[in-house]
């Protein structure tokens, strides 16, 4: 991956002096990520490049990384960290220009001192979020951006767009801010980190982005993707970038989360448990239980005697496990994590008072929907049976979703009300149930709540 | 004297404390038929006389027991058992595993006892404990046989003890040693014309009394007749049915169980109350026509009837309702119960009738269970077992199954002898998966390679991909094995060279091999129906057929899919392979073009992404080094480096540019067909791989959506032959193509551990670029130290498990029994390997 910086100063070779790396001299650095050339390819009076070439060894990148007990996929050997600036060329330029950063200008202290003409190329830089997402991390430090997406493959115009921007800034800056800024935001645009962060991120953060990131009006979006979203970190981030701006703590970083997901999540959680209380139900399942928030919701509950957590998913359960291990003991007697599958028959699971499937369906194919049917209605037959799911009709009202587009790239279908009712009436029909419906969110007058939920009652029971 | 105990039984041994009961159960017993109290004492408290410890003991005791009898093995408690508490548990026991509890009394007197235990020093408990044990002994010895033993043995004194013998019998329902061939017939209700015709057709010689009737039937090959009851009530002539079946029963060449008509007949002959309905008064009325003499007969003969059979070896149980495996062989109330009426859930469907438990649909066990009762329009397998009443007293057929032949013989009902509460339903077809299918460690066991095992982490990751994403498991019959490559070349810049694979069957004496062209797309298997009816019918399912990658997925949404299948339909007929191959369903093993029909989003996130960045970025580099060499800067070494990397960054795009084209519509899709895995009653494994490519080839004639796989035939053991092979390869590389695939020409050769991978992928320089990086060929001598030997392992069990399922599809097996097979395939494919080789 390269990166050139490129100066019009005058004279423009003041530029290796301040990089302490002299111009005829190509020199290279092992780093921890590679090795790092820096060569001059112009040094005269009037225009001064640097070029920052980092070589990777593709091979050593795929041996030192990542968990050995995962399955590796085709991708953990061949990928485009080799060739994109990211984290890496940033670790590469903190080594090198190290110095430099720290705005040290030896006997040129007031070149240092002084805002220069800058040009810095970047022929690949990861960006996940595109020209829009540079300009708005470079601009307002006085960058002029000149970007274009590099297309995926030429050949194929119909697979759009890659994640990689052919980036050029210009501006007057600071050299040293200059490179503090690339530092931070390499890593940001690219949106992940070629390793595991700890604590010291912070201070790396801190001590890099000091002087210019508490006054970005990007400062949370920065500090979020920097520390990988981290929210621990994140908030003693920001909280010490806010001491050297000395403005108000902000509030909690969700800048990149719909602010409308956590509080229909928790919204759709307090209306199924007020349901289920409703219903008197004690022996409870949570069919498709996930990472567990809503079990441990209703574990805490008393009115719950014991409450059955299932999911397909072994990695999920694994967590949802996890979380049940802490519980205290009173708590955790009544709750339970296994394996299941829903289009599988699971005698265990039958003889319940409720079960529960919190956005759950529109995950199943459709032609799965009946293995489900029989599955829940049939060999589990639990007298209630609570199924929530999206109502379509209200992703209109979603903004930034675009239209036709579903929720979630898992989600197989989205129903409108009308179409929820068909379905569930002809369940109720078959399996001889009856049904309610409940909205849940608010209801609008002409596209419905967001989520929708059907009550299903044994006709016996 | 001789004791009798079933072989099935929990022996109760009763007696007190020095009565000498271990000694006497460790001489007709092995140890570890004998669960002793003061064993499981020991287990849980480190003191076998720790008394404190004896609730504790017996839980240990009991479940241990509890786990014995549920195999079916003779278990011996050896405790004193002397208070009715201890006993009521075990015969609670017994019955809920239903086997036979039997006590043996050790009646020794009170001061033998005392002395036996005083030369046992760990018996310091003295007299008192002896005087209570057999003070409580005398107390329960009236009642015991009143408690719920089926037999109590009293020995009375050391001389009956020592001179006790057990002898095992076999119950009455155990006929294992009884092979057949059988003919099993359904409810006949009294259609004694019917009855004669069926055994004529199924070539019983019928013999007949003076008066014409028909007293009994005899099979010149010696077939038995085995009636799955309800012989009696609703039809016109149920004595004349019954004259007939009692004669060939009498005379051994039939067998009955008894329906649960048979047992309220006797119920009503014997005085008892009984409501007469469902055709009792028509029975009782033509019984009385028929005289006392023969009514006597017939109230001996159905009083008699079995409730069920297990025959030939336990491979064969007839129950009138049927029977759930755990209750084979066994023998109490509960089973009587199930096999004369089944079981119900309880509810009542529309007609007031009572909702059978389907207790077919989850039935799992190894034996075929053939019944009766509930009157069915056709007869259907369902998990091994099969309903042959098909209601001939309503106007139905009568049915019976040959066995082990497995054909069906009917013949139809004169008229509508009796009218049906309800009109006959199809049971339900039991097409629903159990979880118990496919979770937790498994042993499939294989036709090819015997036991293969699936680890339960393997089949937990398996379970999320089959549920999510899978195509529906009645259309899933098949997924591929994983192929391994040829063992590493080390030749310069290449790591992979058809020699090695040459020599890898030349070392397993493999010597004809076939080499096919290893297509550029995604591996696909095509399940192709004759007509619309055959999803229903033979599957279960509505729809045409199925195409899905190897991990299961469907490859195109319906419409798109829909078409292909209807193509692949209209080729196989024009090819005149239905009629050909007596199928009318076909599974095709295939690789379909191009590569990005599905795999886009694979393709566009690594391997363009890869491409791109590295186009973009690497150029750069070049030119940026250019301009230092200009200004005398050395940097060559570099320069050359980066020009090389850069090169083949585009070489790298190049590769799976050639893998990629344009998807519209059908008419962009190929698929090339290279093996016939499976049709209805047959399997293509053993036949040679220019069979398979022949038959691809009236495909491709029929259908240009068809391509073909071109191919050369290789002796590995002639220099000539493989550097021929060798050329080939060199040139289908050359021009940018993915390798080719060595197979034994002769497909499937050899079993257990001798068996031949079906077939070794040699792939191609510039293809392994994609797999292994633009810049893979500076790496090579890192890259060469690659364990191929795991996912060979891997690629013949996966391959034994695949042709299992097609051998259980063609069999026409329960879709459990297929899908057990398939799962486990793919739970191996969760497998940590390396996914470059």
């Amino acid at each position: 991956m390269l990166l050139t910086l490129t100066t019009t100063h005058t004279p423009a070779t003041d530029l290796s002096h301040l990089l302490f790396k002299h111009p005829d001299n190509p020199q290279s650095f092992d780093t921890s990520v590679g090795v790092a050339h820096v060569f001059y390819p112009r040094a005269d009076e009037d225009e001064c490049t640097v070029a920052l070439l980092l070589e990777v060894d593709p091979v050593a990148l795929a041996r030192g990384k990542g968990d050995k007990r995962q399955t590796r996929t085709l991708s953990s050997y061949v990928n485009d960290r080799p060739y994109a600036a990211g984290s890496m060329l940033s670790v590469a330029l903190g080594k090198v220009f190290g110095t430099a950063m720290t705005g040290r200008g030896g006997q040129r202290q007031q070149v240092a001192d002084a805002a220069m003409p800058l040009r810095v190329a970047l022929p690949a830089a990861a960006c996940r979020g595109g020209v829009a997402l540079a300009e708005r991390l470079f601009t307002p430090l006085g960058w002029a951006v000149e970007a274009a997406a590099v297309p995926l493959d030429p050949e194929f115009p119909e697979w759009g767009e890659s994640d990689y921007l052919d980036l050029v800034l210009i501006g007057r800056l600071r050299l040293a801010d200059a490179l503090r800024q690339l530092y931070v935001l390499l890593p940001v645009m690219d949106g992940s980190k070629h390793y595991r962060i700890d604590e010291s991120e912070v201070d790396k953060l801190v001590r890099a982005g000091g002087s210019w990131l508490p006054a970005h009006p990007e400062r949370d979006l920065i500090s979020a993707r920097y520390l990988d979203h981290r929210h621990a970190y994140v908030a003693t981030a920001l909280d010490r970038l806010s001491e050297l701006d000395a403005s108000p703590p902000p509030a909690q970083d969700e800048a990149e989360v719909p602010a409308e997901r956590t509080p229909l999540a928790a919204v759709r959680r307090q209306v199924v448990r007020d349901e289920l209380r409703a219903l008197g139900a004690r022996r409870v399942l949570d069919l498709g239980c996930g990472r567990g928030a809503l079990l441990l919701q209703l574990a805490e509950d008393p009115a719950f005697t014991e409450v059955v957590g299932v999911d397909v998913s072994a990695a999920a359960l694994r967590i949802a496990a996890k979380r049940v291990d802490k519980l205290p003991d009173r708590v955790r007697s009544r709750v339970a994590v296994r394996q299941s599958s829903l289009v599988y028959g699971d005698a265990t699971l039958a003889g319940y008072d409720a079960a529960v499937l919190v956005e759950v369906v529109e995950h199943i194919d459709p032609g799965r929907l009946p293995a489900m049917e029989q599955a829940v209605f049939g060999t589990a037959r639990p007298a209630h049976v609570l199924v929530t799911t999206p109502n379509v009709e209200h992703n209109a009202l979603f903004e930034g979703l675009a239209e036709g587009a579903l929720r979630h790239d898992d989600h197989r279908f989205e129903w409108t009300r009308a179409q929820f009712r068909e379905w569930a009436g002809g369940v109720a029909e078959r399996s001889g149930y009856t049904v309610r419906h409940v909205p849940i969110g608010p209801d609008d007058p002409v596209h419905g709540p967001p989520t929708q939920l059907a009550v299903f009652s044994r006709a016996e029971a | 004297m001789e004791l009798r105990i079933p072989d099935m039984s929990l022996v109760v041994l009763i007696g007190a404390s020095g009565s000498g009961k271990s000694t006497f159960a460790a001489k007709h017993f092995r140890p570890t038929q004998v669960l002793s109290s003061d064993f499981f004492r020991g287990l849980v408290s480190d003191d076998e006389n720790d008394q404190a410890a004896s609730r504790d003991a017996f839980d240990a005791l009991h479940y241990v027991a509890g786990k014995r009898l549920r195999a079916g093995l003779v278990t011996v408690v050896d405790a004193t058992n002397v208070q009715k508490e201890g006993r009521a548990q075990l015969i609670r026991l017994a019955r809920e595993h239903n086997v036979l509890p039997v006590a043996v009394v050790l009646d020794i007197p009170e001061r033998d006892c005392v002395e036996r235990n005083a030369t046992r020093p760990d018996r310091d408990f003295g007299a008192r404990v002896v005087r209570r044990h057999v003070s409580e002994l005398r107390r329960s010895l009236p009642h015991l046989a009143r408690e719920g033993f089926r037999d109590v043995h009293h020995l009375r004194g050391q001389e009956q003890v020592d001179a006790a013998v057990f002898v095992r019998e076999r119950l009455r329902n155990d006929l294992r040693d009884r092979t057949g061939p059988f003919d099993v017939i359904g409810d006949v209700h009294g259609c004694r014309a019917e009855l004669e015709e069926l055994l004529a057709e199924l070539g019983y010689a019928v013999e007949r009394d003076a008066a014409g009737r028909a007293v009994g039937a005899a099979h010149p090959l010696g077939r038995t007749a085995v009636f799955v009851g309800d012989l009696v009530d609703r039809g016109p002539d149920t004595p004349g049915v019954l004259r007939l079946v009692m004669g060939m029963v009498g005379a051994g060449t039939a067998l009955c169980v008894s329906g649960n008509h048979e047992f309220k007949l006797v119920k009503a002959l014997r005085g008892n109350k009984v409501t007469i309905r469902h055709g009792l008064a028509e029975t009782l009325e033509q019984l009385r026509a028929a005289g006392p003499e023969f009514t006597a007969e017939v109230r001996r003969f159905c009083d008699g009837l079995r409730a069920h059979y297990v025959l030939d070896g336990g491979d064969l149980v007839v129950a009138h309702a049927g029977l759930p495996e755990h209750y084979h062989g066994r023998a109490s109330g509960r089973v009587r119960s199930f096999a004369l009426y089944g079981d119900t859930t309880g509810e009542t469907d529309e007609y007031g009738l009572p909702v059978r438990y389907p207790w077919a649909e989850e039935y799992r066990g190894r034996a075929m269970v053939l019944y009766g009762h509930t009157p069915v329009p056709e007869v259907e397998w369902v998990n091994g077992t099969m309903c042959l009443d098909t209601g001939c007293v309503f106007g139905g057929k009568l049915t019976a199954l040959r066995y082990p032949e497995r054909e069906i013989v009917d013949v139809p009902a004169h008229e509508t002898h009796y009218e049906p509460t309800r009109p006959l339903r199809p049971a339900r077809a039991a097409r629903q998966l159990a979880l118990t299918d496919v979770l937790g460690k498994r042993v499939v066991e294989t036709g090819l390679m015997g036991k293969v095992t699936i680890r339960e982490d393997r089949a937990a990751a398996a379970l999320e991909v089959m549920s999510r994403f899978a195509t529906d498991p009645r259309w899933l019959l098949y997924l591929p094995p994983t192929m391994a490559p040829t063992e590493t070349s080390a030749l310069p810049g290449l790591l992979e060279h058809p020699v090695e694979a040459f020599a890898g069957y030349a070392g397993q004496g493999v010597r004809e091999v076939v080499c096919e062209e290893k297509h550029m797309g995604s591996r696909a298997v095509l399940l192709a129906t004759r007509d619309a009816s055959v999803g229903p019918r033979r599957f279960g399912i509505e729809g045409d057929g199925a195409l899905h990658t190897r991990t299961g997925r469907p490859f195109f949404d319906d419409a798109l899919g829909g078409e292909l299948l209807l193509r692949a339909r209209s080729a196989i007929t024009a090819a005149g392979l239905w009629d050909e191959l007596g199928t009318d369903w076909l599974l095709l093993d295939a690789e379909l073009m191009p590569w990005n029909a599905k795999a886009t989003g694979l393709i566009t996130s690594t391997y363009a992404a890869t491409g791109a960045a590295s186009t973009a970025s690497l150029p750069a580099a070049v030119s940026a080094l250019h301009a230092a060499t200009a200004r005398g800067l050395d940097v060559s070494a570099l320069l050359d480096r980066t020009s090389a990397r850069s090169a083949n960054a585009f070489a790298y795009r190049d590769a799976y540019r050639r893998y990629c084209a344009p998807v519209s519509g059908v008419d962009d899709i190929r698929i090339a067909p290279f093996q016939v895995l499976a049709a209805e009653g047959s399997t293509f494994h053993t036949r040679p791989h220019l069979w398979h490519l022949d038959t691809a080839d009236r495909l491709r004639a029929a259908d240009p959506l068809f391509t073909l796989t071109r191919h050369r035939l290789v002796d590995v053991t002639d220099p000539a032959s493989v550097a021929d092979g060798v050329a080939w390869w060199e040139e289908l590389t050359a021009a940018g193509g993915e390798g080719m695939v060595v197979k034994p020409a002769a497909n499937q050769t050899g079993a257990g551990r001798g068996l031949a991978q079906p077939g070794v992928k040699v792939r191609g320089p510039e293809y392994l670029r994609i797999i292994y990086g633009p810049d893979y060929q500076r790496h090579l001598d890192v890259l060469r130290v690659r364990n191929v030997a795991h996912k060979r392992s891997l690629a013949v069990r996966e391959y034994a498990l695949g042709v299992e399922a097609l051998s259980r599809v063609a069999a026409g097996e329960a879709l459990w029994r297929v899908h057990e097979c398939v799962f486990a395939v793919l739970a191996m494919e969760s497998e940590p390997i390396d996914p470059r080789l």
